[in-house]
């Protein structure tokens, strides 16, 4: 039903697309509007006559005026519904990937327009192509690609994006050209440098198609980096186009590659720097980092430099730095925006690429077309094949043959060579050939390879991505574990890539972060992901209580500025909120898994969830629960203590109308917490989730004798060695059995029975408990 | 076999090459680094290797040099306890830890090498070999681990039990509440590492150069 009547709208926008770029061809040539009832001037306002001037138009058409934006929209609309459309039939999707459906899709109306006598849409020149659908993608490509992974493995990436590149363009330009030679297929009039050209062009591989089938396998990292040099080659199709000479444009390579890469620093720097001071003015961030990428770009084509390299590795640059200046809104808003473009530019151009197959002029010639495709995947094996052997060496983990077998399979051309393809001038001398392979190439891999390669790669059982949530202990042991390489390394002299990260690192740390970045402290990675899960277990909790009602759910992180100084110290209060804040970000990236068309995996409910939590916050701080005693000034070192957790025990059975208690911070039940807090001098705990056993979160103390208290609840779990503690397991149970057993009419208890339950939590309030009774 | 004289002959260096898994080149520039750090004695002490300037900012550095001169690491099956020096062929031992996985490695030979690298991380931590880590234990890595930043400080202990919780959980489940978990098993310890490969990331590229000179 639902997949039916989207079915029917596509149809019918398909239609009225169709019509109405018709009918204003017609229009702009000038012929009678056939939409218009027949017989009659057209309905603008200059035909009327002059003696009715005083007759106001009540209905008029003007369509010329808003031509151009009016088709650029109906186009893209077009597009993303015929994307919705796929997606309503799951099972379509399963088998065949979206750059398939598009293109068919385009196929479709292409057929439609040619049936009309229509011309292909004018829009994709040189100029549109390269300003405006190209950016998105390579921006969108290079912001989100896996930093870290990618330096592991930069050499990799270098050596079969740059060698590989000429290996499959010389080979295949070379073996087309002898195909040439002989006579009886007829086209002995392409030369070498044509050949060659046209090597380059069909040896473009896009990281697109290729990571949308390798995405939705979990292959393992490593074998997405390979996919992402493909990206890499971009860059010399590029520079090789216009070049004739290769030789010389080898060494023109080179410049123009480094050359983008030094502006492409320049701009990322510049923009991180900016967003230092943007605090006042959150909403322009966005702007800024899509200004600044585009320029950088737009420079780089400016000097004839390489303005793929500039683009991608100012947004390498930027991200690091601008994802730890920005509110957590900019960040989101960043991401989404370069989501919603690059997806865009990506179904226009495999749309036009439906389209213009059906439109254009083809010249087909059997033999140079076979030829082609044979001799693509040839070059690609071998190339694969002698490059990986070769770099086998050099690397730790080397490439099985079932990588490289998926490597090499993995050569799916699309909308890139496609373009290359289709602007080359027209003058050239046997365009039309050219064109007419390169789409042959491309539906061919795309159709062909793109559906058997799920398969494929089900059958020779790839290593999966280990997606096991990250735990403290593995990022302990992982650190752990990397500092003993490192000091293994240096025990017996050798040098890697640990070396250079550790410099890299400290350069890092002691002039750029102070430089780029604002309120700058040094992050430890095991902090913040101990952080983190601290986090989500509450707002795990959260999110199980219900919600606060009332609360005003759109209160920005950062809205809140930090009061004048009371009896707290209000930089710590501040630092503590941007730390906190700043972890949120980790949540984000360190559960990022680079996938070309999804966001990171951040549902509704974590927003929901933090926007609340950023509520609770506020709330809390105008109860001025931060307000501590005099000399008691340790509680506010711990950000954790914001948040406390019940000790989820089954021992603690509540009553049940506790458990629906709402997540309301009143009033007065926070003065007497307050009270209670400084009664009692310490901060508030601990609890802990047995869920899963990944998310924990606990409090530390600042006191000496915190460690003590830090343990408390896990009483039922440890077996302490220390006199201290078991002493503490004693005053526990005993205030276990108060907290039962007490009378409601004890305020303190009453305080702690309403906000502690088994299952919920206040987050706010600490935990009741206090050995100090009076 | 004990420590060298001035320079191993063939037969040694082929029996230390199958016994560790080094090449015969490996084993001769372990063997000139071996000299450079012991300054031409026959054996290493703690002293030498405390003296490396590299390692003096590793956070771990205290732990790693101990891991050379704890007996577990020389044998499967030695009796627990430090040495005071080692020699040459136990500092072949230890590096040997570290080797890379081949590309033609059997299932087991895999399993093996994961086991032996856990193993090997599970010593530095187990610093009274009772075969368990313990929270305090376990503290003092965390801490250890976060003394670069020295905001962090009391946040350590909180994020060691945070860790040990965690680790009851994974490998106890749930618990009846009069249950003590004791500590951290070398199989808890496996249970731990669960799907990650480790063996893949724990290694030291030992190259088939000579930089010894290069380095102090």
């Amino acid at each position: 039903m639902g997949s039916l009547s989207v079915w029917r709208l596509t149809l019918v926008v398909f239609y009225i697309v169709v019509v109405i770029h018709g009918s204003s061809a017609s229009y702009v040539n000038g012929k009678t509007p056939t939409t218009s009832s027949p017989g009659q001037p057209s309905n603008t306002v200059h035909t009327f006559p002059a003696p009715e001037k005083e007759y106001l138009p009540v209905f008029q058409i003007n369509y010329p005026r808003i031509q151009i934006p009016f088709e650029i929209t109906l186009w893209i609309l077009l597009a993303s519904l015929a994307k919705i459309g796929f997606h309503v039939y799951h099972k379509i999707t399963v088998w065949v990937p979206e750059c398939c459906l598009l293109i068919i899709i385009g196929l479709i109306v292409g057929g439609i327009m040619y049936s009309v006598h229509e011309a292909s849409p004018a829009v994709l020149t040189t100029d549109v192509f390269f300003l405006y659908l190209l950016p998105p993608i390579v921006l969108d490509a290079g912001y989100f690609m896996p930093t870290r992974l990618f330096f592991e493995n930069c050499g990799t990436v270098l050596w079969f994006s740059v060698v590989g590149t000429l290996w499959n363009s010389i080979g295949i330009g070379i073996s087309l050209f002898g195909i040439c030679q002989i006579e009886a297929f007829g086209i002995q009039d392409i030369n070498l440098q044509e050949n060659l050209l046209f090597g380059t062009i069909i040896s473009t591989v896009d990281p697109v198609a290729v990571l949308t089938v390798f995405e939705e396998e979990n292959i393992n990292e490593q074998l997405y980096i390979v996919a992402l040099y493909s990206l890499f080659k971009y860059m010399s199709q590029i520079d090789h186009v216009d070049s004739i000479d290769i030789f010389l444009g080898t060494a023109d390579f080179f410049v123009v590659g480094f050359g983008g890469i030094m502006f492409g620093l320049l701009f990322g720097f510049v923009a991180a720097f900016t967003t230092r001071f943007t605090t006042n003015t959150r909403e322009l961030e966005p702007v800024f980092v899509f200004m600044y990428s585009y320029l950088a770009y737009l420079v780089a084509e400016l000097f004839s430099l390489s303005s793929i390299m500039a683009i991608v590795t100012c947004a390498l640059t930027m991200k690091y730095y601008v994802e730890e200046n920005v509110s957590q809104r900019s960040c989101t808003t960043i991401r989404h925006f370069l989501k919603m473009w690059s997806s865009v530019s990506e179904t226009l151009i495999f749309f036009f690429l439906g389209v213009t197959t059906v439109t254009s002029k083809h010249e087909w010639n059997w033999a140079y077309i076979g030829f082609t495709l044979i001799f693509c995947f040839v070059w690609r094996g071998l190339g694969v094949l002698v490059l990986a052997q070769i770099i086998n060496n050099f690397r730790t983990i080397p490439f099985t043959f079932k990588d490289q077998f998926s490597m090499a399979y993995s050569g799916l051309r699309g909308a890139i060579c496609f373009s290359l393809a289709f602007l080359l001038p027209h003058t050239f001398p046997r365009r039309n050939l050219f064109t007419t392979a390169a789409i042959a190439v491309i539906i061919f891999t795309v159709f062909i390879q793109g559906i058997t390669i799920r398969p494929l790669i089900d059958y020779l059982n790839l290593r999966r991505t280990n997606r096991k949530l990250m735990t403290i202990n593995v990022e302990i042991h992982g650190r752990a574990m990397e500092h003993a390489i490192a000091g293994i390394e240096d025990l017996c002299g050798q040098w890697s890539h640990y070396y250079w990260k550790d410099k890299f690192k400290k350069i890092n740390d002691r002039f750029l972060r102070k430089v780029l970045i604002k309120d700058n402290k040094p992050q430890s990675s095991i902090v913040s992901l101990y952080k983190k899960l601290q986090l989500q277990n509450a707002l795990v909790l959260l999110d199980s209580n219900g919600g606060i009602s009332g609360a005003p759910s759109l209160t920005s992180l950062q809205e809140q500025k930090p009061t004048k100084p009371e009896t707290f110290l209000p930089e710590e209060v501040r630092s503590m909120q941007e730390l906190l804040s700043k972890n949120m970000y980790k949540i984000r990236e360190r559960t990022l898994t680079y996938t070309r068309h999804s966001l990171p995996n951040e549902t509704r409910t974590k927003e929901i969830l933090l926007r609340r939590h950023s509520s609770i916050r506020k709330s809390m701080r105008k109860a001025g629960t931060w307000q501590t005693p005099v000399g008691d000034d340790d509680d506010d070192d711990d950000i954790p203590s914001e948040i406390n957790f019940p000790p989820a025990r089954p021992r603690l059975q509540l009553r049940a109308k506790e458990t629906r208690r709402a997540l309301q911070p009143p009033r007065n039940e926070l003065q007497t917490v307050n009270e209670v807090r400084t009664d009692s001098r310490r901060t508030p705990m601990v609890d802990y989730e047995k869920r899963g056993g990944s998310a924990v979160s606990e409090n530390s103390e600042g006191r000496g004798t915190g460690t003590k208290r830090a343990l408390t609840p896990m009483r039922r779990v440890w077996s302490f060695n220390e006199q201290g503690l078991k002493n503490n397991e004693k005053e526990d149970q005993m205030e276990m059995e108060e907290f039962r057993n007490a009378p409601a009419a004890n305020r303190r208890e009453e305080a702690t029975e309403e906000v502690s339950d088994s299952e919920t939590t206040h987050p706010l309030l600490s935990r009741p408990m206090d050995q100090y009774k009076p | 076999m004990g420590a060298f004289h001035s320079r191993p002959d063939e037969n040694d260096i082929r029996h230390l090459a199958d016994k560790t898994g080094f090449s015969v080149e490996q084993v001769e520039i372990l063997h000139r680094r071996f000299k450079q750090l012991s300054r031409d004695e026959d054996t290493l002490q703690r002293e030498h290797l405390y003296g490396i300037p590299d390692l003096e900012c590793n956070p771990i550095r205290t732990q790693i040099v101990a891991a050379f001169f704890d007996k577990r690491n020389f044998d499967k099956d030695s009796p627990q306890g430090t040495v005071q020096e080692i020699g040459f062929e136990q500092f072949l031992t230890v590096m040997s830890h570290f080797r890379p996985l081949k590309l033609r490695m059997t299932e087991e030979q895999r399993e093996q090498l994961r086991l032996e690298k856990l193993q090997f991380l599970f010593n530095m931590y187990d610093l009274d070999n009772d075969g368990k880590i313990s929270l305090e234990e376990y503290r003092h890595v965390v801490y250890e681990l976060l003394s670069q930043n020295p905001q962090i400080g009391n946040e350590s202990a909180a994020i060691a039990d945070a860790a040990m919780l965690e680790a009851a959980t994974i490998c106890m489940g749930q618990m009846e509440p009069d249950q003590v978990y004791e500590g951290i098993t070398f199989q808890d310890f496996l249970k731990m590492w669960t799907g990650i490969d480790i063996e893949t990331k724990m290694h030291v590229r030992f190259l088939k150069m000579d930089n010894t000179t290069l380095c102090k």
